[in-house]
């Protein structure tokens, strides 16, 4: 390990990378399924309206769906088709949840796009062009782009940051993808730098991606040089790297307070996904209706990058990937630390898929939990300095609502304690319980 | 719909780490077993028997604690071992074989198991099954030591009457002799510091090998399984506070000789370290430490035995919430109101 290279300061684990599953398959475009089914509540914020009926014949990249009221972002057709029906689809969530079924004609020839100029455009035009994409952080929870491009003006952002930190085991989605396309990425952060009206980008990727650093600083060198100072920075593997606030402290080393939000400290993080996404949206005018996902673990027959349309069942994905294999025990939605495990394949992919996991016995660890010895490892590999031993024993005596002054709100259920502790207790079940029923 | 298994669904992290509580407890057992297999060399072959004799015992008595209980029976996680051997290790290697299980129902059920389990016991339940027995049988707990063997006659003691042979500690000369008699009876301080060091010198079973207890140490802190803290401020505070206050004036005590006698090294290193019945965070860490070894010294010159580590360590015990609600770990970016 290579102590020199940018991270945060506090805590944090090495958990086994998985990424030679996939790493090196290069991004295949999956055709589109029968029928796709596009949730009306893809992300953080409302859920959107439909737009389009029963029987309505609809294109690829047609607008279906749009948010009335609050925050949100726009929907699009991922096939070209008929609307059999709105609907209730399996969400990994809320169980149910309202959604749009397409059925997809096997004869329309996929939409084409053409490369326009932008760089003339104002900044408003281009924020516009994001928005009506639909574009959310396709990283994590799906916050929508236009409006964390649009700081508050007293807000004094100078410095954009790129994740392409990838620190979630198994997932290899962004690695691809700066491998494959970095000029793309790249022109999308010089895009989102005109936005912004600032010089300044740094791009995180983990030292284990020499490929994405490679083709990265490639890319950065080759770009026309319009004044923007585009920066990689290799960041020490380390969960949780990719971490929002972990990866503006290592890079900046500025610390983002307590119910602070980045900007406070003069930054927005973007992920390299959504960068590329900003340039489908600016460039070519094509909203967000594909994503690259991937698709591995060894409950799988076949790992893989693939791009798909949003609204493939989990099962479709499968049956193209040639199959489960034996001793498949759980199916996560994300990453291994942070995702969330599903209990049936009829679920779709969302705007924030990054992975899907089939994960074996041998993979997981189902071994019951035992009490807490008090070892205090979690203690050191939190990154925000709580104490998941003290919040556990609390919510195991049914006390709750005392937890507030271990700092439980603090906790973003990054999963370093639950990982480490050798009991094996569900510390991050405990924390979400404790943050439940306890106030502010 | 595709055929596949029943999925397991829970919430995150989906993988984990692959230490567990039992890797950790028999590795600390592998740990302490060099130390007993020198002490049949120093001692004899009863060593074994009171060794064995206790780990069953104490292993006996969880099982039975928890059906009483009804709780899931745990002994596979070796803690049970553990405190076997620990109390086998600080009582002395002269004592009848049945002396162990009395000590074993007082550690693990009474000290242990009533007080909820792994996990929520207030006190390290060797030492007080140590400490039972001290009070119970004050005679043979304080003087069934044995002189070290030095011509491998390992059966010597064996079923021969211990008063004969027994001798006294070094702390005991040391406290009520002096270190005239000290030298008198070990040698000079040379072949003293080397023959404690290696563990040729009456004590408890397993207390005497410095060096082997020493590098079990190491490789627990190696392993990360404890941190170097909790040892570190423990000899070294003993070493001070010998240093300053056991000498005739202040600031002329022998550190070194202090270190290297009594169950120093095997409570710094596996006593004192106990995750329960110690701090977990860094600073309460070294309080703690101190702790134990300003009381060791302050029992050594003030107090009614020759030997505190037992003592100390079970004094700081009951103070390890109070370390833990003192020293929090520094949050990093704590929301305003809730600090604490």
């Amino acid at each position: 390990m290579n102590e020199s290279l940018l991270t945060f300061p506090k805590g944090g684990i090495h958990p086994p990378d998985e990424k030679e599953l996939s790493q090196n398959c290069a991004v295949e475009v999956m055709p589109a399924p029968k029928e796709v089914e596009i949730l009306l509540h893809q992300h953080f914020g409302a859920p959107c309206n439909p737009l389009v009926k029963k029987k309505d014949l609809i294109e690829e990249g047609d607008l279906i769906g749009k948010v009335e009221k609050g925050l949100g972002a726009n929907l699009h057709a991922s096939v070209s088709g008929t609307v059999k029906g709105i609907g209730f689809s399996a969400h990994p969530l809320s169980v149910k949840a309202p959604s749009i079924l397409l059925e997809t004609d096997p004869d329309a020839a996929p939409k084409s796009y053409s490369a326009l100029p932008w760089e003339d455009l104002p900044s408003q035009q281009l924020l516009e062009k994001i928005k009506a994409a639909g574009i959310v952080g396709i990283g994590g929870a799906g916050f929508p782009t236009h409006v964390k491009l649009s700081p508050p003006p007293e807000a004094k952002v100078d410095t954009l940051i790129l994740n392409g930190a990838e620190c979630e085991p198994y997932l290899t989605t962004d690695q691809r993808l700066m491998v494959e396309h970095p000029e793309q990425v790249i022109e999308g952060a010089g895009i989102m730098l005109r936005i912004l009206g600032i010089k300044e980008c740094h791009v995180g990727i983990e030292s284990n991606k020499p490929d994405a650093i490679e083709a990265m600083k490639k890319a950065v060198s080759e770009n026309p040089d319009n004044g923007a100072r585009i920066l990689i920075d290799p960041v020490m593997v380390k969960y949780p790297q990719g971490s929002e606030k972990q990866l503006i402290e290592s890079i900046t080393k500025r610390r983002v307070p307590g119910f602070g939000l980045p900007f406070d400290v003069g930054v927005i993080v973007q992920n390299v996904g959504t960068a590329k996404a900003v340039y489908d949206a600016v460039v070519y005018e094509k909203p967000l209706y594909e994503k690259i996902v991937t698709i591995s673990g060894r409950g799988i027959n076949r790992p893989a990058n693939l791009l798909v349309k949003i609204g493939t069942r989990l099962s479709d994905i499968v049956s193209y990937l040639g199959g489960i294999r034996p001793g498949l025990s759980k199916i996560v939605m994300g990453g291994p630390m942070m995702g969330f495990a599903v209990s049936t394949m009829d679920i779709p992919v969302t705007k924030t898929t990054s992975g899907v996991l089939f994960l074996t016995d041998a993979e997981i660890n189902s071994k019951p939990h035992g009490q807490c010895i008090r070892c205090g490892w979690c203690l050191n590999v939190c990154p925000m300095g709580l104490s998941p031993n003290e919040i556990g024993i609390y919510v195991e005596a049914g006390r709750a609502d005392e937890t507030s002054r271990f700092g439980v709100f603090e906790c973003f259920e990054c999963g370093c304690c639950a990982y480490t502790c050798p009991a094996k207790r569900p510390l991050v079940q405990f924390i979400r319980l404790a943050k439940m029923k306890s106030k502010r | 719909m595709a055929d596949y298994p029943l999925l397991t669904v829970s919430l995150s992290p989906h993988i984990k780490s692959g230490e567990s509580v039992e890797k950790i407890m028999w590795t600390v057992v592998a740990c302490l077993l060099p130390p007993l297999i020198l002490s049949v060399f120093i001692f004899g072959v009863q060593t074994l028997i009171i060794t064995a004799v206790s780990v069953a015992s104490c292993v006996a008595v969880e099982a039975i604690s928890q059906k009483l209980l009804h709780r899931p029976v745990t002994i596979k996680d070796g803690s049970a071992v553990i405190t076997g051997l620990l109390m086998a290790y600080i009582i002395p290697p002269g004592v009848p074989y049945w002396i162990p299980i009395l000590g074993a129902i007082m550690a693990v059920y009474v000290a242990k198991h009533l007080l909820g389990g792994i996990g929520f016991n207030i006190f390290n339940p060797a030492l007080i099954g140590r400490a039972f027995l001290m009070a119970t049988f004050p005679v043979a707990m304080t003087s069934a030591w044995l002189p070290p063997i030095r011509d491998l006659s390992i059966f010597k003691y064996m079923g021969s009457g211990v008063d004969a042979v027994s001798m006294a500690t070094p702390l005991y000369v040391l406290k009520h002799y002096g270190s005239e008699a000290l030298v008198e009876k070990f040698g000079s301080f040379g072949t003293m510091y080397i023959d404690f060091f290696l563990g040729w010198r009456p004590g408890c079973i397993g207390e005497t090998s410095s060096f082997l207890l020493l590098l079990g140490g190491l490789f627990l802190i190696y392993k990360r399984y404890i941190t170097w803290h909790i040892p570190a401020s423990v000899i070294v505070s003993v070493g001070f506070f010998t240093w300053a206050f056991a000498g005739d004036t202040l600031f002329t005590g022998n550190p070194l000789l202090a270190i290297l006698s009594g169950g120093v090294m095997l409570g710094a290193f596996f006593m004192a370290t106990d995750y329960v019945t110690s701090p977990s965070q860094e600073t309460a860490k070294i309080v703690f430490g101190v702790g134990v070894g300003a009381l060791t010294v302050l029992i050594r010159i003030k107090g009614g035995y020759p030997e505190g580590v037992c003592y100390a360590i079970l004094l700081m015990n009951p103070l390890v919430p109070a370390l833990e609600g003192w020293f929090r770990p520094k949050r990093f970016a704590p929301l305003k109101g809730t600090q604490k």
